[in-house]
Formats: structure tokens, sequence, C-alpha cells
């Protein structure tokens, strides 16, 4: 009992921080990208502490409900956005020899599920808030959640039918470093369309602010919209663990993959974190029409391939 | 790299890259002073010596932001002339509000009492606050920088050359 508890804690603590360096890490690397310094002042040392800065403020704030809102949805909607990532982070392993908060028997299952849920909120909060830039950008999330959760879902199927397993533990057991050239353009899938299901940019034309405001957050003010930034973050760092997990063997490493090896698990979410910061300062938003292109006359037939790949030598070698 | 099928995207990411790893531009304002450029506009110094109130400055203002009061003092007689009348300035005052920095008054001013000065920290938490009167402005004066000295090859000014042949003219003479 003890255990499960101590565990729980871990997880949430976890949740508290991980999205919160995510978040600094971005501010940072982002600004150095473009020549500039990032916050600077906020806790006297190099703005680490810009994100508290940024609590105080939100919770600050007035907390607004549209007149013509659909109150307990719009209010809903948050936690709907935000809780799913967490149930995500209980299912992830960290280290081996059950290093994870819960370990499921179909984890791969339960995760692309549940992070599927976690979309669902921006939809609510699109159709709740009366807004019809709201709405646009809800219906937009809709259509880009139509799009990349197959492909998403395709390349992990690949992943589980390599392992032979839906367990997430299962799966970096059965890991071999082989894997990555064999599972590398579902990797490349699986993280291109979970930055799109994160309406991460460059795939953040439902929340395009330059034309439609902010998408299904434009009502949104205070803890609200704060909790919803939250969920982006702590988005990247599931959709991070997701595929290190997947596809890059999780705590397995050259060396110190024994009881350390949870510090594999960080240092490879965290440089996938870099690479979900440096696509966005690098590349312009995606056109909707180009969008819907991308997801389904490149990833959907590539993932498919991969599919293939994997179904075609598995028979093979097995 | 732009010719192979996704060249641009690794491009993208190189130049971003790059960026990184370069020191960052950003001069941190109020603890780096900033390297203007000479003569940049900052605000217009009066050297109230040399006013003689002519009002000139003021009348060429396009916004009309120059505040200009005097009276007449007379001098009396030196020697055996008529007493001759003098303009004492009261008030010079530049309502930096209304001001748009075009440098007109400078540019007119006939006796050289109006200089633009690199100094720019004068903001204010209220609008009237801005119209400065002349001792802030004489204040100013003290950080007008020397003219620049012109470039190592250029033409030398018209002043020089003027007095150059005037030299020239005198030695034929």
């Amino acid at each position: 009992m003890l255990e499960v508890v101590g565990r729980l804690a871990l997880v949430a603590a976890a949740f508290a921080v991980l999205p919160l360096l995510v978040g600094q890490a971005e501010h940072k690397v982002m600004a150095h990208m473009q020549g500039r310094l990032g916050p600077m002042y906020a806790g006297a040392f190099h703005g680490w502490a810009q994100l508290v800065a940024d609590g105080v403020k939100f919770a600050q704030k007035e907390d607004v409900v549209p007149a013509a809102a659909d109150r307990r949805i719009f209010k809903l909607a948050p936690a709907v956005a935000l809780v799913p990532y967490l149930l995500v982070l209980l299912v992830i392993p960290v280290g081996p020899h059950g290093q994870v908060a819960l370990d499921l028997g179909p984890g791969v299952f339960f995760a692309l599920a549940v992070m599927g849920v976690g979309v669902i909120g921006a939809i609510m909060a699109g159709w709740a808030s009366a807004n019809k830039y709201s709405l646009l950008g809800g219906m937009r999330v809709t259509a880009q959640l139509m799009s990349y959760e197959l492909p998403m879902v395709f390349s992990a199927a690949s992943v589980a039918m390599a392992a032979g397993t839906l367990s997430l533990s299962g799966i970096v057991e059965q890991w071999r470093w082989y894997w990555l050239p064999w599972q590398l353009v579902g990797g490349a899938v699986f993280f291109v369309a979970g930055l799109a299901e994160l309406r991460r940019p460059p795939f953040d034309m439902p929340v395009a602010d330059s034309e439609i405001i902010f998408g299904p957050y434009t009502e949104y003010g205070g803890l609200r919209f704060a909790l919803f930034l939250l969920a982006e973050y702590a988005g990247i760092v599931v959709l991070c663990g997701l595929t290190t997990v997947l596809f890059l063997g999780g705590w397995k490493g050259p060396f110190l993959d024994g009881p350390l090896g949870w510090l594999w698990t960080l240092v490879k979410v965290f440089a996938l974190a870099f690479a979900v910061i440096w696509f966005r300062v690098s590349y312009p938003r995606l056109r909707e029409d180009q969008l819907q292109r991308l997801a389904w006359a490149w990833l959907v037939p590539l993932s498919l391939a991969q599919l293939a790949l994997t179904g075609v030598l598995k028979v093979a070698l097995g | 790299m732009g010719r192979l099928p996704g060249g641009g995207l690794a491009k993208g990411l190189a130049v971003t890259l790059r960026t990184m790893t370069r020191r960052s531009i950003t001069r941190q304002y109020p603890e780096a002073e900033p390297d203007l450029p000479p003569r940049s506009r900052g605000v217009i110094a009066l050297f109230e010596e040399n006013c003689t109130v002519c009002m000139l400055c003021a009348r060429e203002c396009p916004d009309w932001c120059i505040y200009i009061d005097s009276h007449k003092e007379t001098l009396p007689a030196e020697g055996g002339g008529r007493p001759r009348a003098r303009n004492v300035l009261d008030r010079f005052a530049i309502d930096f509000a209304l001001c748009m920095y075009c440098g007109i008054c400078i540019e007119v001013c006939p006796f050289d009492a109006l200089f633009w000065s690199p100094e720019f920290e004068y903001a204010e938490y209220d609008i009237a606050e801005l119209t400065h009167e002349r001792d802030r402005l004489r204040e100013w004066m003290w950080t007008v920088p020397p003219p620049q000295a012109p470039d190592e090859h250029a033409e030398p000014s018209k002043e020089v050359l003027a007095a150059r042949k005037a030299a020239e003219r005198g030695d034929r003479r």
C-alpha cells in the first residue's frame, strides 16, 4: 500500500515538474535559436523562475465565462484536456523491474486511447465557448485528431507486433538495438503524428493565433488557460516518453542500463523534447490542407509500409 | 542541400541550431548602455547663451511644440552710441509629447543654440511632464557630443575650401 502511494506521489511530482522543465527549456532554447536571451529576471538567475511567476500571474486573473457559453462544459474542458496525460504518465515505465506506477498488460492500447481523450478537451472548449473562432479551432482539432490518430496507431501497432506484446515494459524488454533502423520509419511517423495531435507547431493550425485568435482557447483566461498550456507541455512529456519507450528502447543504453536505467529514459525524453522545441522554432505553420495532405498522403502509407515491413521480417526471422 | 527531398527541412534545422550556438545579440538595456550611433536624435538641447529669441525655431516647428517667452531690456549706451534694446529669454520649453524629432528647429537656428543630444532617458508617468523647461534643456547641452571628425579621405567642408581659396588669393596679392 505504502509503495503504491509512493509511486503515485512520484508520478504526481513528475507530472508537476517535467512539463515546467520543458516549458522553461522552450523559453530559453527558442530565445537562443532566435538570437535572443529569453527570460532573464525572474528568480535572478537566467529567469529560472519565469514559469512560477507566470503561474502566480495566471492565478491572480479573473475567471471569466462568456455569457453565451455552455458553462459546465466550458469549465470542465481544461480538466478533460489535462487529466488524460496524467493517466498516461502512470503506465509509462521509466526503468527495469517494474519501475512503473501501473504495469498494464495492454499498456500501448491504454496509452493511445487515453491520449486521444486529451484532444476531446480542446474540442469541448471550442464547442462550449460560443465563439466562431473557437468553433473553427475546435473543428480543426477534430479533423486533425481524425487524420493523425490513424498513422499513430499503425506505427505503435508495428512495434507491438515486433515485440509480440502490448505491455509497454514488455516492449522495452524485447527491444534490441537493431530495432532503431528497423522501426525508424514507424518512429518518425509516430513522433510527427503525436506532434500533430498535440497541436504543436508546425501543426498548430487549430490554434493559429494570427487568423483564429487562439482557436478553442480564445475565450479562456486565468487558471483555466494555464491548465490548457500545462496540458500542452504535459502532452509533450507524455509523447516523448511514449516515443522513448516504444522506439528508442526506454531505459536501455550502451552502459548503465541496470537499476539506474531511468536516467536513460530521462535523457531520451529530454532529447526528444528538445527536438519538439527545435521543430517549433524552425518550421512555419502548415496550412489546413497541407496538414491533411501530410497525414493521408504520407504518414498513413508510410506507417502501413512499416507495418508490412515489420510483419514480413517477423515472419521471416521468427 | 536544398536539392534533396527534405533538404530544405534539414537546412531550416541547421540554421536554428547554428544560431543557438552563437552569442545572442540582445543587450540588457538598463544594465548595459546601448551603443548609440553618432548624431542619434535623443533629445533637443538648448544652448541658451546663444539664443537671441528670434523665434525662428518656434515658427518653423511643424507641430508647434516650442514655447518661448521673452521681454526687451534696454542696455545703457556705451561710449557715445544710443541705448541698445536686447531680447531676454524668459521661458524656453519644448513639449516632447508633441515633438516629432524632425530636427527642423535645429536646422533653422541661425545662432547655433539648439543641438541634438543622444540622451534618451527622460520618460515620464504623466504626459504633461514631458514639457521640459529651459534649465533641463540647458543641462542636456552637456551631453551633446563634439561634432564628428570628417572621414579620412573625405572632401573638406565648404567652409574649409572657402578659407583655403581666400588664403590662396591673399598669397597672389
